[in-house]
Order: structure tokens, then sequence, then C-alpha cells
């Protein structure tokens, strides 16, 4: 024991020597389930000799997690472009990216310059893109071919049947549904709050429809597998994924537009390895690691190229849910201003309340 | 001699006072501060009453809460009306091994966690389940029967994991009962009825007393099995106090929350004790 372990320290040292100077750091990673495979991370540490720890989460409780430590406790996180800047501005819990250190050339260019546009406070920018889906439809097309958009969902055909989050995507989709455009009212909260009380007024009528509002994201495919729910408010992957159990079952972008979302890298305020943080994002972002994540998370990554090493199945599936017209239709989600998650919160409350 | 006592003393205290310190009494003071605050601005905030107004002043607020201890204390009643005579079989009928066989039945759902137990009650409730299915092949229902996603499963599921919380103190109890009591209540000519009520039950109320304490603070702040179980309709208060940490990013009012929680089921468990001619003392003290 005593000589493996010396020997293994005697590699470390020389090791260390022949990389003249550059430090092994272990990067502790805020992200989400999918976006950091096991082969992937093995790869990196290979390479690079930095370790990595993951912890999976989602938006809220990304920035929730930050902002009790006021940006501590990681390195790297991934929560979506529209959730940056608001919560950077109000509690100060990331870091600006030094975009100098980051290999544009591996990025969508259109991406890249919109999701920097999008973080950007004061002058400096905050975050850079890595992997893109959508909010939409999961139909059982068999059972439930006449829904084409999310109002349908309250129809008679499908009651009892249904299935969506109590989250702001689905306030929000519901509104672009009912002809109204909740972006374009983001700046002005009477606006905003006008068009939430329709939202609002719609989704209580509509309650009688839903089975239940799900949670996570394997409770939703335990709904759709079992057949107890024929039609879901739901992201893209999920309608992929099941859709290679099922072939009746399958995304469709609904006819308002899906919502688009893309996640991102940012670095928290009191992050310690930036240095590893930097090598993971220019290490994922090359197209053949892309294509892994890709493969392990369902969505396409904003990594140039990438889409080339994709399964054939894949993109079979992206090709039968989005039409070129559907693509052009895609509402991204602009930034989302500090203070109407209050609004939101309000509103989904009375939501679950009512009877 | 002395100070060696006095130094074991502290010593012994020292854990007692590092814990509740840490984490009770300066996390309180924390949010006790934090939901005093109301945010006016980006970044900027001011001393003011408003979340609690808003506790107030939002309808919902309120039922929210009021119906979370309505369906606890439910819970508890129906929790003590099964647990009851199951201690009373266990502490007083059966004996030796049984006795310790039962005991360990009562446990042995504890040894997985919460989730498991409730994910366990999903697959027996849903529409697709064991019951729904089990009703159909008998012929007792023609189609599939969706039993979960309402009050009456998110009870069960509440009263199924605290039924040990109210099992343990009644069996200590219980067994704590002179047989010879009873024997001699019979003795005396007094039915089944009176004896329960005059000898069994007021021997055992300090145990339904805390037994019913724990059950309904453990209900009140249970946060998993009203979401996965009650579906839909099942709003709860400790989700409300999620969401407001969580997803909406107002920890003030979560913190105003998290206090009304605290100040109100204090009250409510102490009405309860006056009301019962109850006391606090009485119950820990035996």
């Amino acid at each position: 024991m005593t000589h493996n372990w010396m020997i293994g320290a005697a590699v470390a040292v020389s090791l260390g020597g022949l990389a003249g100077g550059v430090s092994a750091d272990t990067l502790r990673l805020l992200t989400w389930g999918g976006y950091a495979p096991d082969d992937v991370i093995e790869m990196f540490e290979e390479e690079t000799g930095h370790t990595v720890e993951v912890t999976l989460s989602n938006n809220e409780e990304m920035i929730a997690k930050l902002r009790a430590t006021g940006g501590g406790g990681f390195d790297l996180a991934q929560p979506s472009q529209d959730r940056i800047a608001g919560p950077q501005a109000e509690f100060g819990i990331y870091k600006p990216i030094d975009l100098s250190r980051i290999d544009a050339s591996q990025f969508i260019e259109s991406m890249l310059t919109a999701t920097k546009l999008n973080t950007t406070v004061g002058d400096e920018v905050y975050g850079v893109p890595h992997v893109w889906g959508t909010s939409g439809l999961v139909l059982d097309t068999a059972k439930a071919g006449m829904v084409t958009d999310y109002t349908d969902l309250c129809g008679d055909e499908v009651a009892g049947k249904v299935s969506y989050r109590l989250k702001r995507p689905t306030l929000i989709g519901f509104a672009f549904a009912m002809g109204m455009d909740p972006f374009a009212a983001y700046g002005d909260p009477v606006a905003y709050e006008n068009i939430m009380n329709q939202v609002e007024t719609a989704l209580i009528d509509c309650k009688p429809n839903v089975k239940t509002y799900w949670g996570g994201g394997d409770e939703l495919m335990g709904l759709v597998r079992s057949g107890e729910v024929v039609a879901a408010m739901a992201w893209d992957t999920g309608g992929w994924k099941l859709n290679a159990d099922n072939p009746d079952v399958t995304f469709v972008a609904p006819e308002s537009g899906a919502l688009g979302w893309i996640d991102t890298f940012v670095l928290p305020a009191k992050g310690k390895a930036d240095d590893a943080a930097y090598d993971w994002i220019n290490f994922v972002m090359r197209p053949e690691v892309s294509a892994k994540i890709t493969e392990a998370s369902g969505n396409f990554t904003a990594s140039l190229g990438a889409d080339e090493f994709a399964s054939d199945a894949l993109k079979a599936r992206f090709q039968n849910s989005f039409p070129p017209e559907a693509i052009d239709n895609i509402k991204w989600y602009p930034p989302v201003p500090a203070g109407l998650e209050a609004i939101e919160g309000g509103v989904l409350d009375r939501i679950k309340a009512a009877n | 001699m002395a100070q060696g006592t006095k130094l074991g003393f502290y010593l012994l205290l020292t854990p007692l006072v590092l814990w509740l310190g840490l984490l009770i009494i300066i996390p309180h003071i924390d949010m006790a501060l934090l939901s005093l605050r109301e945010r006016v601005g980006v970044g900027e905030y001011a001393t003011s009453l408003a979340n609690y107004r808003g506790f107030f002043g939002e309808p919902i607020y309120m039922w929210t809460f009021l119906r979370t201890a309505m369906m606890s204390m439910l819970a508890t009643v129906v929790t003590l009306i099964i647990a009851f005579p199951v201690s009373y079989y266990i502490a007083k009928i059966a004996k030796g091994r049984v006795q310790s066989v039962l005991f360990l039945l009562c446990l042995v759902p504890f040894w997985v966690s919460e989730l498991v137990r409730t994910f366990g009650w999903m697959i027996l409730l849903r529409e697709t389940g064991l019951f729904s299915s089990l009703l159909q092949w008998t012929g007792l229902a023609d189609g599939p029967v969706e039993m979960l996603y309402n009050d009456v499963a998110m009870m069960v599921g509440l009263v199924y994991t605290s039924m040990l919380f109210m099992v343990v103190p009644l069996v200590t109890m219980l067994e704590s009962l002179d047989d010879a009591v009873i024997e001699a209540g019979y003795d005396l000519g007094g039915s089944g009825a009176s004896v329960l009520r005059e000898i069994v039950i007021p021997h055992a109320m300090p145990g339904i007393v805390s037994g019913s304490i724990v059950v309904f603070m453990l209900s009140l702040g249970n946060y998993l099995t009203p979401t996965m179980l009650g579906g839909k309709d099942s709003l709860w208060f400790t989700e409300l106090i999620y969401s407001q940490f969580i997803v909406r990013f107002n920890w003030e009012l979560g913190a105003a929350f998290g206090f009304m929680l605290l100040i109100l089921s204090s009250l409510i468990v102490w009405v309860t004790l006056r009301l019962t001619g109850q006391t606090l003392e009485k119950t820990m003290g035996s």
C-alpha cells in the first residue's frame, strides 16, 4: 500500500513538473441531469487532470443555492439565459466572464451573440450558451391529435387526461396561445399583471381537465407511459424519449410557437476554480464532446458542427417535431426583469388553491 | 470537587447550547429579521411589516393555513383512532415474542425513506395501479378508477407516515398500567366501556397528548406526502413556503410564512392543551 502511494505521489509530482505549473483543481459543477455525462467527465479528467464534482439541480434551485451562499460552493453553474441578468442585478451571485479565455469559434455565432446580449449587466457579460431546447406539447397523437395549441388542453376531448407544470412556462405559453404577447409586456408590470390575470382565469377554468400538475420529468414520463395522460405541456426531449418507446407519442410545436430556452455557463461569484471552469467550457464545446452531451440529454448544444455527430434517430425526431416554419416561430425567452416572479407567484398560488 | 462537578456540568451543557444556539436560535433570529424586510427596488430593502400584511391581506394564504391545520388535526384524530387499539393489543394482549414482532412490524415501514413509502402508495392508488386493476378484475368497477390526487389519498399517506409516532408513546404508557387495576375495575362491576373510559384512557392520557402533538406537528410540517399524493388540489402550507423561497426568490415573504406557521401551530397546540385540561409538564414529565 505504502509503496503504491509513494509511486503515485512521485508520478503526480513529475506530471506536475511536466505540466509546467498548471494546477489541477476540483471543479464543482452545478448543472442539469444529462449535461455532464460520466464518459465526458472521464475524458476531461484524463486530459486536464482536474476532477469534476457534479450537483444536479434546476433553474430555481440553482439560483436559490447560490443566493444562500452569496455565490459560493460551486465553480460553474448552468442556469437558463433569461434567469441571469435579473438575479445578478438583485443578488450579485455571478462574476463576469472573461471572453478572451473562451474559444468563440466553437460556438454557433448567432446563439453566442444573443446570449451575451441577454446576460449583460452593466458592461459585463455573465453567460455563454451551452444547451438549448424548447417546451411545447407532448401528445399521444392517436388519442389527442386534435390538440394543436396549449389552449386545446382545456378541450372536452382530453378532459381528465391532461397534465402540465404549475410554473412560469405554463403561464407564458397560455398567454401566447390566447393571442397575447407576455414578452412584450416584460417591461411594464401593469400590462404584465393584466395578461397574467387573464391567464389565471383561463387556467382556473381549465383545472377540472387536469389530472395533476407534474413536478419532475420522471413523473410526467410515468403518467404518459401508463396512458393516464394523453396530452401534456413539456420539454421536447421528454417527448422524444417517449417516442422511442411508443411511436404514437411525440413532441409537437404548438401553433402559437414553442418556447425556446438556452442553458448557459456562468461563474458563481465566489467560485474558486476559474481555470478549471474555463477548461471545462472549452472542452465540452468541442463538436465531438457536445455530441455526447446531446446523446445523454437529448437536447442540442450551441457547439458549431456538433449536429453532424448526432444520431440519425434524434435528428429525425427533431425534424419531425420542427418543420422549418416552427423553428422560425420559436419564442425565445428574453431576460426576466427582477420582480416579475412575484406577480406570477400570486397567480400560481391562486390557481393551485382554486377549486 | 465542587469545581470538578461544575466543569462537568458545563461540558455536558455545551453540546445542548451549541445545538440550540447554532441550529435553532440564530437561524430563527435571522429569519425574523428577514421577514421584516421589504424589497423596495433592485437590491434595496427597507424594514416594514409588509410581508405580514401580505399574509393577512391575501385570503388564500390564510385559507391555505386553515386547511392545512384542519387536515392535520383530522389526520391526528384518525391516527389516534387507528393507533389506540393497535397499541392496546401490543401492550396488554400480545405476550412475549408476538409482542416484539408486532412492535417491529410497526417499525418496519420506517426503514425505507418517506419518499419510497409515498411512492409505494402512488403505485397502489394510481389509475393503472394495483387497487384499480383489482377492482376491474373482480368486476366491482367497469373502468379504471383514479384514487390518487385527492384529499383522501393525502389523508391515507399522512396517517400512514405518522402511525409510529402515535403507537410508541401509547404502548409505553399502556405497558405501565398494572393489569391488576383493570381487573379491579371489572371486579367492581365495571363494563368494558366504563373500564376504558375511567381507567385506561385517563392513564394513557399523557401518551395520547404527546403522540397527538407529535403527529399534528409532523403532518403540519409535511411537504412530500401532500405534494405527491394530493396532486392538483393539495395546496399545503409548507408548499407555499417552499415556493416562496425557491421558486419566487421571495425569501422575505417565505420567512414571514415560516414565522406564521410557527406561531399559529404553537397557538393551536396551546389552545388544545388548555381545552382538554392537560399541561405540557404533565405530558412530558411523566
